[in-house]
């Protein structure tokens, strides 16, 4: 490699970090909450670094907690982590437009970093032109490192808080709410948020442990595509 | 949960977590998902979100029966006001843990 890439290099992995560091500050924040929450489901440092290091993906990390937690079967637990991030195979597959001859090695190593934050980033700035695959592997790794020190910080900041102070119970509650809402994009979004709240409800009065979140989300999201579909189609025939 | 079946479980989350980032993308596969198949996958998140907090507003535990009065629900809904209108992460968190504890105070 002569010096001439070299510098070329330093500058792409630059140019990530100042693209990088708004979304690095945003998790700051959830980091922390994350590790508080995680101290109080009783998991030590070591282990939230374990689970930030290899899952990487602050929602399902969030109901992880909450379900062990609530003493859930690892089943339960990996079939609902399955589920949430099974929209990433959305961005993977739009991503891989931006990637044409790319070796395996990079892409695999590249695979590891996909968030949604660092999708609508590197996204952009690939559509925007310009924007080297290195700045965009830089942005991930960034962001992942700092989703794990925060994390872990967090677990140390949580053994601070006492349990049950000024309502921590009720902060995974409060953050899911939240979540939810954002994710309302539309009526058909509000419609299948209903249905799945009353499937989940029946479930889990029915089916032993956490079955019922996998049970209820996967039939509301399918009754809520077959709705969005025969409206669609009914709105077009008219 | 022992430490080896905490590992584990941590390998296998992250298995299912990345295999989906990575297949798409290493299969450099210009095929667009099929339109049905990624529109149910933009559904799944609220679904699931929705259906894990459910029960924690409109059910007991132990035994699992039906309720309209939890302080869960009572603290829930100045939460969802404040998502609603703010749209604030830490807003709502901080609303609804302040409402809970207000009312574990109260009762």
């Amino acid at each position: 490699m002569n010096d001439r890439v070299r510098l070329r290099e330093k500058g792409v992995v630059k140019e990530g970090l100042a693209a990088a560091w708004p979304i690095c500050l945003g998790f700051v924040p959830i980091a922390l909450s994350l590790g508080v929450l995680a101290q109080k489901a009783g998991l030590v440092p070591w282990q939230m670094a374990a689970m930030s290091l290899l899952v990487f993906a602050g929602g399902s990390q969030f109901i992880a907690v909450a379900m062990l937690a609530a003493d859930a079967s690892m089943m339960a637990i990996i079939s609902t982590t399955f589920m949430v991030n099974l929209r990433h195979l959305l961005m993977s597959s739009a991503m891989a437009v931006h990637f044409p001859g790319v070796s395996r090695r990079f892409l695999t190593l590249f695979a590891y970093g996909l968030t949604d934050e660092s999708f609508a980033l590197n996204m952009t700035r690939f559509n925007q032109g310009g924007w080297s695959r290195f700045s965009a592997l830089t942005v991930n790794h960034a962001t992942n490192a700092t989703w794990v020190i925060g994390t872990v910080l967090g677990v140390y900041l949580g053994q601070l808080v006492p349990p049950g102070a000024a309502g921590v119970d009720f902060a995974l509650t409060g953050m899911f709410i939240c979540l939810l809402v954002f994710q309302l994009r539309g009526p058909i979004f509000t419609i299948t948020a209903l249905i799945a709240a009353a499937c989940s409800i029946v479930a889990y009065m029915w089916l032993p442990g956490n079955s019922y979140v996998i049970v209820a989300s996967c039939l509301a999201a399918t009754v809520g595509l077959i709705l969005k579909r025969t409206l669609l189609k009914r709105r077009m025939g008219a | 949960m022992s430490s080896r079946d905490f590992l584990f479980l941590m390998i296998a989350m992250g298995a299912v977590t990345y295999l989906p980032r990575m297949i798409p993308l290493v299969m450099l596969s210009r095929r667009a998902l099929p339109p049905w198949f990624a529109e149910w996958l933009e559904l799944i998140p609220v679904a699931i979100l929705s259906a894990l907090i459910a029960p924690t507003l409109f059910a007991h535990s132990a035994p699992r029966v039906f309720t309209l009065c939890k302080m869960e629900l009572l603290a829930a809904l100045p939460a969802l006001l404040c998502a609603v209108k703010t749209r604030s992460l830490a807003g709502t968190v901080v609303v609804g843990m302040l409402c809970y504890w207000g009312l574990g105070l109260l009762m």
